[in-house]
């Protein structure tokens, strides 16, 4: 059972170092889709395990299982594998070539680090440990706008972390009362630990800070749009999807340990600034958005702040349908993000008024992206609809209503601004300047010619990732089950 | 170790620890902050070594000489070579002024003792009376991130919170789990050699170091 658990982790550092080692150019293409591969096929496992009824840990408890670790594992495979093969076409060759595959599956190892892990410092040093791997990511091209990206990235990523650091620096003096100090959820997770209520509130206080701003919540968001716009499509679907949940997750784990200290007042009140602070902040700037790339970003901070939302309610239901939210929002913005790459490629710009036309130029890119973006406006069947209506309906019953009224408004405001900028990719007819200012560096065709139908890139990965976006608010049975163990170990049966 | 000189020595590191802040805010040569930066991972591995004599601790002796080595070595080193082979006339003008700075020093310490008495819950005793000098140095870190537009003044700021978080560490919970320890170091480490090898890239693309150049992306 430990083999099991320690499975994603040693596999992602030994097959990124077969990618830098052996530099064959086989083991470089796929070195990323293996990686993310075998953590999704760990996460399954564990979940088959959890299941069964016995938590496994493995190297002497710092790594632990329960429902919430292996649902968060399992995203983690599947957001990557989706962002991974999906960007296959994507992906840069050449002189850089093994820096690429090896920083991408040393981040996918460091993730499941983070969401394996027992122990609150463990988590933050893996949590760190993505903001190293990914900061070559992200200045991968090495532009101008990249290397900003870049620094900003890591300068604000690092401060944030360590605020963070101090939180659980103050939380571990907080359990020296208790005589034996510790980092451990389990040991944490206990009611009756003798902790200082004081010190516990400034220590959450710290460690909601810092964790927000690698989650990408408002006010601490201002590396979120410049990293994911600059990096490699791919790699923006990752930081979307993985990063910022797993960020997400580490808020949630904290915020289980301290409400029974001091009282969900404190956490509730962060959260709730947090998350209409990020939606307002999202609203503001989708609805004058000119580039393809930060108006997904934009939509992530969206969504993260509707997830601290959902845990500023807090409650089964709530927290149920955070869980699906951070699933079908992983899904869906990767995808989106992979085909923004395909449209970048194809289209040579990312710019919203220099893409026009694409569903009847090219319905091979044009028709994943308009099903992932239906998926992240919250349209039925999708279960972003069905989790945003739980998270809206449990507000209103655990006594957030005003909140939820503010925050569905902003709501209907991105979608509206999102709906515009789809459609106006989508539909609206090019003009005859745009076509002879933008002509398309790669083909030859112009707009009058035969559409072009090609998916531009693995076609496979998006029918899996939004077919499951489509269908797992349908699925009862073992992911409820899951979903419900996991919001329980989260003080969902208070 | 007797009370009385443990008390010394602890006051002694920490004021040393407050100092060299105040000097890498006042100072503007680049190099001098630098040097200041290590004197004061210096100090900070002083003071681990003899918290962990105190308390008896083998394991704390060892985390002070790892200290001794990263933060007063290897990333002093490590900026230094960032600085480049320069001379002397390496000097940055910050957005505030020195005055302004050195008030808002005072201020910060002022707020650092503030924010720390509920710290006080973790215990009586002459390092958890130094914990807000650890605040205090957080927060001249901040000060300096926000007030430079140098990366290797950025960098110096980010350490300098670094250095301020693991000295509230080790005052008032005689530092963490060492696998924690030991995580927490090596990532402040790479995180240094990543920001090492962007400020080369940054420099052959932008001809300096200054971030003000840095103002392409916004909305």
């Amino acid at each position: 059972m430990a083999a099991l658990v320690l499975l994603p982790v040693v596999a992602c550092l030994g097959i990124a170092a077969l990618a830098a080692l052996s530099g064959h150019p086989l083991a470089l293409r796929y070195a990323g889709i293996l990686s993310a591969a075998v953590v999704l096929g760990g996460g399954l496992g564990l979940v088959a395990v959890v299941l069964g009824g016995t938590d496994p840990t493995a190297a002497g408890g710092l790594l632990r299982v329960d429902a919430l670790s292996a649902f968060m594992l399992t995203v983690v495979g599947f957001v990557g594998l989706t962002a991974t093969w999906g960007g296959l076409s994507a992906r840069m060759t050449g002189a850089t070539g093994r820096v690429y595959p090896t920083l991408v599956c040393l981040f996918l190892g460091a993730m499941s680090l983070a969401v394996l892990a027992d122990n609150l410092g463990v988590l933050w040093v893996a949590v760190e440990a993505t903001t190293i791997t990914t900061a070559f990511l992200v200045g991968h091209h090495g532009s101008r706008r990249a290397l900003e990206a870049a620094w900003k990235y890591v300068v604000l990523g690092s401060v944030g972390v360590a605020i963070a650091f101090l939180g659980i620096v103050l939380l571990y003096a907080a359990t020296l009362a208790s005589g034996t100090p510790t980092l451990s959820w389990v040991v944490l997770d206990q009611a009756n630990l003798p902790m200082d209520p004081s010190l516990v509130r400034v220590a959450a206080g710290l460690a909601v800070l810092g964790f927000a701003t690698k989650a990408g919540l408002a006010p601490m968001h201002s590396w979120l749009p410049d990293a994911h716009s600059q990096a490699p499509a791919p790699v923006s679907g990752l930081m979307s999807g993985v990063l910022l949940s797993v960020a997400f997750y580490a808020i949630l784990r904290v915020q289980a340990v301290v409400d029974p200290v001091i009282g969900p007042e404190l956490m509730r009140g962060l959260l709730v600034t947090a998350g209409l602070l990020s939606l307002a902040v999202s609203a503001a700037l989708i609805v004058r958005q000119r580039d393809l790339k930060r108006m997904l970003a934009y939509s992530s901070i969206e969504h993260m702040g509707l997830l601290a939302l959902a845990a500023a309610v807090g409650g089964p239901l709530a927290l149920t349908a955070a869980l699906l939210h951070v699933l079908g929002h992983g899904l869906a913005k990767s995808s989106t993000f992979v085909v923004s790459g395909r449209i970048l490629a194809t289209e040579g710009t990312t710019t919203i008024a220099g893409i026009r036309s694409l569903f009847a130029r090219r319905p091979g890119v044009a028709i994943p992206f308009v099903v992932g973006m239906a998926a992240l406006l919250g349209f039925p069947p999708f279960s972003l609809f069905f989790s945003e209506v739980a998270i809206v309906v449990a507000g209103f019953q655990g006594g957030l209503g005003a909140v939820m009224v503010v925050a569905v408004v902003l709501i209907l405001v991105l979608f509206a601004g999102l709906a515009r900028h789809t459609a106006t990719m989508l539909f609206a007819p090019a003009r005859a300047d745009d076509v002879l200012a933008s002509a398309p560096p790669a083909g030859t065709d112009a707009p009058s010619t035969q559409p072009d139908r090609a998916s531009h890139g693995p076609r496979l990965p998006l029918v899996i990732a939004l077919g499951a976006t489509a269908v797992v608010a349908f699925a009862s049975g073992p992911l409820s089950t899951l979903l419900a163990q996991a919001a329980a170990l989260l003080g969902g049966t208070r | 170790m007797s009370p009385v000189l443990f008390a010394e020595l602890v006051a002694f590191c920490a004021g040393l620890l407050l100092l060299t802040g105040v000097l890498i805010v006042w100072r503007r040569d680049l190099r001098a902050i630098v040097r200041l930066l290590a004197v004061q991972g210096v100090a900070l591995s002083v003071l681990v070594a003899v918290i962990g004599i105190d308390a008896r601790v083998p394991e704390l002796v060892a985390v002070a000489l790892l200290v001794l080595a990263l933060k007063g070595f290897v990333l002093p080193v490590v900026l230094v070579r960032v600085a480049g082979p320069a001379g002397p006339g390496r000097v940055e003008t910050p957005t505030i002024n020195t005055t302004a700075s050195l008030i808002l020093l005072a201020l910060l310490t002022t707020l650092a003792y503030l924010v720390s008495q509920p710290l006080k819950a973790a215990g009586a005793g002459p390092a958890v009376a130094a914990v807000p000098i650890g605040i205090a140095l957080v927060l001249f870190g901040f000060l300096v991130l926000a007030s430079r537009r140098h990366a290797i003044s950025q960098l110096v700021g980010f350490l300098m919170l670094d250095n301020g978080i693991a000295a509230v560490a080790f005052l008032i919970a005689g530092g963490l789990p060492l696998v924690v320890e030991l995580g927490a170091s090596l990532d402040i480490l790479l995180v240094v050699l990543v920001l090492q090898v962007l400020t080369g890239r940054i420099r052959a693309e932008f001809g300096d170091l200054d971030l003000d150049d840095l103002s392409e992306l916004r909305d």
